[in-house]
This record gives structure tokens, C-alpha cells and sequence, in this order.
């Protein structure tokens, strides 16, 4: 199971300014009144159970030690919505914030990551129509080219008992590589882009450390935080901080789908023995981004030196086995075919790499800057294209470039707009997102708050708030709970449903 | 100002024309892009932000996570 949050650069062009909270807080509200208007009260975010400064090493940092910006579970009023679809719209660190409902697939992850930006480019549209309010612009990226880095994020559910120590030691060089395909590109090299080269990634430079719990300063490569959202001693849940934001749909897809592989082969042991830990983690994960001619060779602490595709095609060789081993099904048609789709970007990298300008951000980026270099002999210091590069994420179809490409069949989609569209308003089915979605749409006046695993019902005529633990998060799917919900017209027989489901 | 309200329509025609094109390359072939790339910087010059250094440099973000 696995989900995405991404952190939208926000602008008030003119009045730079502006109020990044304030913003930020008007891009979701503005949607939270269109989108739930049958809602009495707006339901809150529950944050009983959230514990973002517990370690996965295993011990907690008190809140003394630890920055204000780490601390994310004191509400200070923001806004904070949860959709009918099973995501949560929020503002954090300044930021509007999407994080996607919880799904069980890659392709399905790209789906309500896409419903996001949808999402995001409606609340924009709602909130420039507020009488005086200045234009708000949005951007899926991840710095401002001048010092500030703000996040993408994955998250996977793991078993507990899975070592942290096979996590860092099989994941690092995983992530160092995997930016061949994942990087969205970059024109800037240093965190604050004071080096006009083209990088393959947004984030790359804002990794100082290999394994820590920051995420929003010395950023590590693993980070350890670890808050499960889920039964702790069965699950937890891994938090992924080095990707970009993609605009590309095969990128997005590859980097959940491989990633998620990886970890599998992680939890059953079977990359024990695949040495591929580089002498210097933190600055191969720089240099591999700055290689954009691909020829770069790591540094390995056993063994010969390798380039990032040959430590991605190792890993490769080592998934394909894998899941040819029926021992670790199920390894379905969606398995074969992500193991395809990385094999195939993996070769047009080394032989063609600009035969994946249609496919892979940082190609589809560069071969824009290539074209405006080569017709109008702009140097690379150029604000055109460091325009180009910013305006590359603009999530609006008419003026991102991202969507231009895709207008014109030069990006490729996944996805036709009615199945974005589904995926804006209705949650995944296979996954607790489903019951959470499903109760926000069924009884809007009745959830006084949900999380991810809980939903907290105010139902009539009782004095305290009812509380529905979501803690295993393969339950509370359509299977599971569509005839219940069927079955309850008004929430006061929900719960009572509930109660005696539970009491038998 | 009525200099961007015609900047505004040209681009609301090119994108008509883009949107129609769309359909047509859906199958482009890589060995086309170069000639697509070519296409494309047209377009781009139309929707690009006026005044690129200015904008660049008033686009500053608080960090974030």
C-alpha cells in the first residue's frame, strides 16, 4: 500500500510578498467550501494518533530538542480538509499540501496523484473568483532556484519486523540511482541554483545527511520518521522524501512501482548479499544528478565503480527474479508490466535517451531548453529558460509547459481526464480510503473529524463524539464495507451497525 | 491593457490549433521530435510570462518538508 503528498510551490505574482500561509490557507478553503458544501461542519483533521517526532530507530525526540517546523500535529488553525476521494488538502509549512488516498497499486497512485493537481487547479480557479482576491499561482516542483526546498513525498507500508538496517543499507543506493528516471530536472546547480547547469533533479542538492528524521532541514537520504498511521506492531510506514514532483505520468508510476519492488525484495531478504553501497552516499546522490550525460561512475565501497544505470539494472536483474518466483505472488500483470516499462526506460537511457523526451521530466524539460538554446543561441544563464524550467510546473493547462507537451501528444498520459475526474470526487476501492471518502460523501453533517485511521462521527443525540478506529488499512474497503454503508441511510444506524458488528 | 488581451486571443488560437494537433501526434515517433521541439518553441514563446528575469526572481518560496 502506498500514497504520495506533494507540497505545491505557491506564488501571488506581483506581490512576492504575499503571505505564503495566507495564500495557501485561501487554495484550500477555497475548495473545501465548493467541495463539501453539504457539510455542516468542516470535518478536522484528528490528530489523537499522529506522532511525527517517533523515530524508526526507536526512540522518540521530545519536542524541546526538536525545530517548530518539525512539529506538524499542532493544528494552529490552518486549513485542513479531507475529501470525498480519501485525500487530505491542507496547508503545510507554508505550503497548500495534496496527500493522495491510500492505494494499493502504482498506476492507481499516479491516478489520485493526477486528481491532486486537478484539485489544486480548481481550488486556484475558486479562489482568484473571491471578489479583490489576488491570482494565486500553483506549481508542482520543488525549489525556488534559490535556496527553499519543499516536498514530494511517498509512503509505503512495510511490515514491522523488516530490519531498519536492510532498509538503508538496499534503499540508498536504490534512491541515488533511481533519478534517472524520477529527476523532473532542474536548471540550477547548488541549493540555491547559483550554478547555471542543468541537473536531472529538483531535489537532489537539498540531501545533506544518509539516514535522519528532519525533513525540512539537513535532509536525509532514508528518512526515519515513523508513524505508521496503522496497527505499530504489525506496520510501518516508510516515509520517502527524496523524490521530485513529477508532471510526468510514467515517471511517477515507475518511481512507486520500483520502489515498491525493492521494498518487497527488502522484506522477504532478497537483496541480502547485493552489495551496492557507494564509499559517499550523499555526494553520489549529488553527482549522479549533475551527470546528465549518464557516464558518471560511483564510487562503490566493494568492488568496481558503476554507473547509476548499472546499480538500477542490478537491481533490475534481481526484481525480475524475483517476481518470476512464484513463491512471492502475487506477481500479476500489473508486476510484469511495471518490470517491462523499467527495463525499457532503463535501455532508452543508455542507447537513446532523448527517445524518452515523451516520457521522462528531465528529458522532456531539457529537450525544451535544447530547442530555445539552439534557435535563439540563449546561454544557460539565460532568464528565459530559467523561466522555462519554473514554467515547466505550472499547473495550469493553458500556460505549464508540462501540459502544453501533453496537449500536443509530446508527454505521455496515462490517463484520460473523465478518469481524472472520477478520481477527484471517488476514493480507491481496495483500500480504508474507500470508508473514509465513502462517510465524508454519505454523511457530510455527521464527521466531526477522520485521519488517516480514524473517522470520528458526531452522531445525533449523543453526548460525545464516536470514534471508528481505521488501524488495518486493508480493511474498510468497498468489499468490505459497501453493504454496511448501503445499509445505513443516516449515520445513527451506521454506528449502531458498528457497535454490533464489533460486539459479536 | 489592451496589448495582452491580444496577446491572450492569439493564444487561446494557437491552442485550438494545438488542441487539433494533439489528435494528430498521438503516435508521434521519437525520430519526429526534433521537428515536434522546433513546433513547439512557437507556442511556448506565446504562453511564456512576460518579463522572465522579474518573474524568476519574485518566484521565493518558504521552505517547506
Amino acid at each position: 500500500m502506498m500514497g504520495i503528498e506533494t507540497e505545491y510551490g505557491i506564488s501571488v505574482p506581483g506581490h512576492p510578498n504575499a503571505n505564503a500561509m495566507m495564500s495557501s490557507s485561501q487554495i484550500v478553503n477555497a475548495y473545501g467550501q465548493f467541495a463539501l458544501q453539504g457539510a455542516r461542519v468542516k470535518a478536522h483533521w484528528d490528530y489523537d494518533v499522529e506522532s511525527p517526532l517517533r523515530d524508526a530507530r526507536g526512540f522518540d525526540m521530545s519536542r524541546a530538542d526538536a525545530d517548530p517546523s518539525q512539529l506538524t500535529d499542532d493544528d494552529a488553525g490552518m486549513a485542513n480538509v479531507i475529501l470525498t476521494n480519501g485525500a487530505r488538502l491542507y496547508v503545510d509549512h507554508a505550503h497548500p499540501e495534496y496527500s493522495s488516498p491510500e492505494v494499493t497499486k502504482p498506476r492507481d497512485a499516479v491516478l489520485w496523484d493526477r486528481a491532486g493537481t486537478h484539485i489544486m487547479l480548481k481550488a486556484m480557479e475558486l479562489a482568484a473568483a473571491v471578489p479583490q482576491a489576488l491570482p494565486i499561482l500553483l506549481y508542482k516542483n520543488n525549489t525556488d532556484n534559490k535556496g527553499a526546498s519543499y516536498g514530494c513525498h511517498e509512503n509505503y507500508l512495510m511490515r514491522r519486523a523488516t530490519p531498519f538496517a536492510d532498509i538503508v543499507r538496499h534503499l540508498t543506493p536504490f534512491f541515488i540511482t533511481r533519478q534517472v528516471f524520477t529527476g523532473a530536472g532542474r536548471l540550477g546547480v547548488g541549493q540555491d541554483g547559483r550554478r547555471a547547469a542543468f541537473q536531472m533533479s529538483q531535489r537532489a542538492d537539498f540531501f545533506e545527511v544518509e539516514v535522519g528524521l528532519e525533513t525540512t532541514l539537513k535532509r536525509p537520504i532514508i528518512n526515519t520518521r515513523d508513524e505508521p498511521h496503522a496497527d505499530p506492531e504489525r506496520y510501518r510506514r516508510l516515509h520517502v522524501i527524496v523524490g521530485d514532483a513529477n508532471l510526468s505520468d510514467t515517471a511517477t508510476y515507475l518511481k512507486l512501482g520500483t520502489t515498491a519492488i525493492v521494498l518487497s525484495m527488502i522484506e522477504e531478504g532478497f537483496l541480502r548479499g547485493l552489495d551496492l553501497w557507494p564509499a559517499h552516499p550523499v555526494a553520489e546522490m549529488h553527482a549522479v544528478s549533475h551527470d546528465v550525460s549518464l557516464t558518471h561512475a560511483l564510487t562503490m565501497s566493494q568492488g568496481r565503480g558503476r554507473t547509476a544505470l548499472d546499480v538500477q539494472r542490478e537491481i533490475l536483474d534481481k526484481a525480475v527474479d524475483f517476481c518470476s518466483r512464484e513463491v512471492h505472488a502475487p506477481y500479476d500483470d500489473d508486476t510484469r508490466h511495471l518490470l517491462v516499462e523499467w527495463q525499457r526506460v532503463l535501455d532508452g537511457l543508455s542507447t537513446d535517451p532523448d527517445s524518452l523526451a515523451t516520457e521522462i521530466d528531465w528529458l522532456a524539460k531539457r529537450a525544451l531548453m535544447d530547442g530555445f538554446v539552439r534557435r535563439d543561441g540563449l546561454d544557460w544563464d539565460s532568464p528565459r529558460l530559467a523561466l522555462i524550467d519554473l514554467q515547466y510546473a505550472d499547473i495550469r493547462p493553458e500556460r505549464g509547459l508540462a501540459a502544453r507537451l501533453e496537449a500536443r501528444g509530446m508527454l505521455r498520459r496515462m490517463f484520460t481526464d473523465a478518469e481524472v475526474a472520477r478520481a477527484v470526487t471517488d476514493p480507491p476501492v481496495d483500500t480504508r480510503a474507500y470508508f473514509r471518502g465513502e462517510c465524508i460523501r454519505r454523511y457530510p453533517d455527521a464527521v466531526a473529524a477522520a485521519s488517516w485511521d480514524s473517522v470520528v462521527f458526531d452522531v445525533p443525540g449523543s453526548d460525545s463524539l464516536m470514534r471508528v478506529p481505521t488501524l488495518e488499512p486493508l480493511r474498510g474497503t468497498r468489499a468490505h464495507v459497501q453493504g454496511l454503508l448501503d445499509s445505513a441511510p443516516d449515520v445513527t444506524t451506521l454506528i449502531a451497525r458498528l457497535s454490533a458488528s464489533a460486539s459479536r | 491593457m489592451p496589448q495582452r488581451e491580444s496577446a491572450e486571443q492569439r493564444r487561446v488560437e494557437r491552442e485550438t490549433d494545438a488542441d487539433e494537433a494533439s489528435t494528430a501526434s498521438a503516435s508521434t515517433a521519437p525520430s519526429e521530435l526534433d521537428a515536434d521541439v522546433d513546433s513547439i518553441l512557437d507556442e511556448i514563446d506565446s504562453v511564456l510570462e512576460e518579463n522572465a528575469e522579474d518573474f524568476v526572481k519574485s518566484f521565493v518560496q518558504k521552505g517547506g518538508q
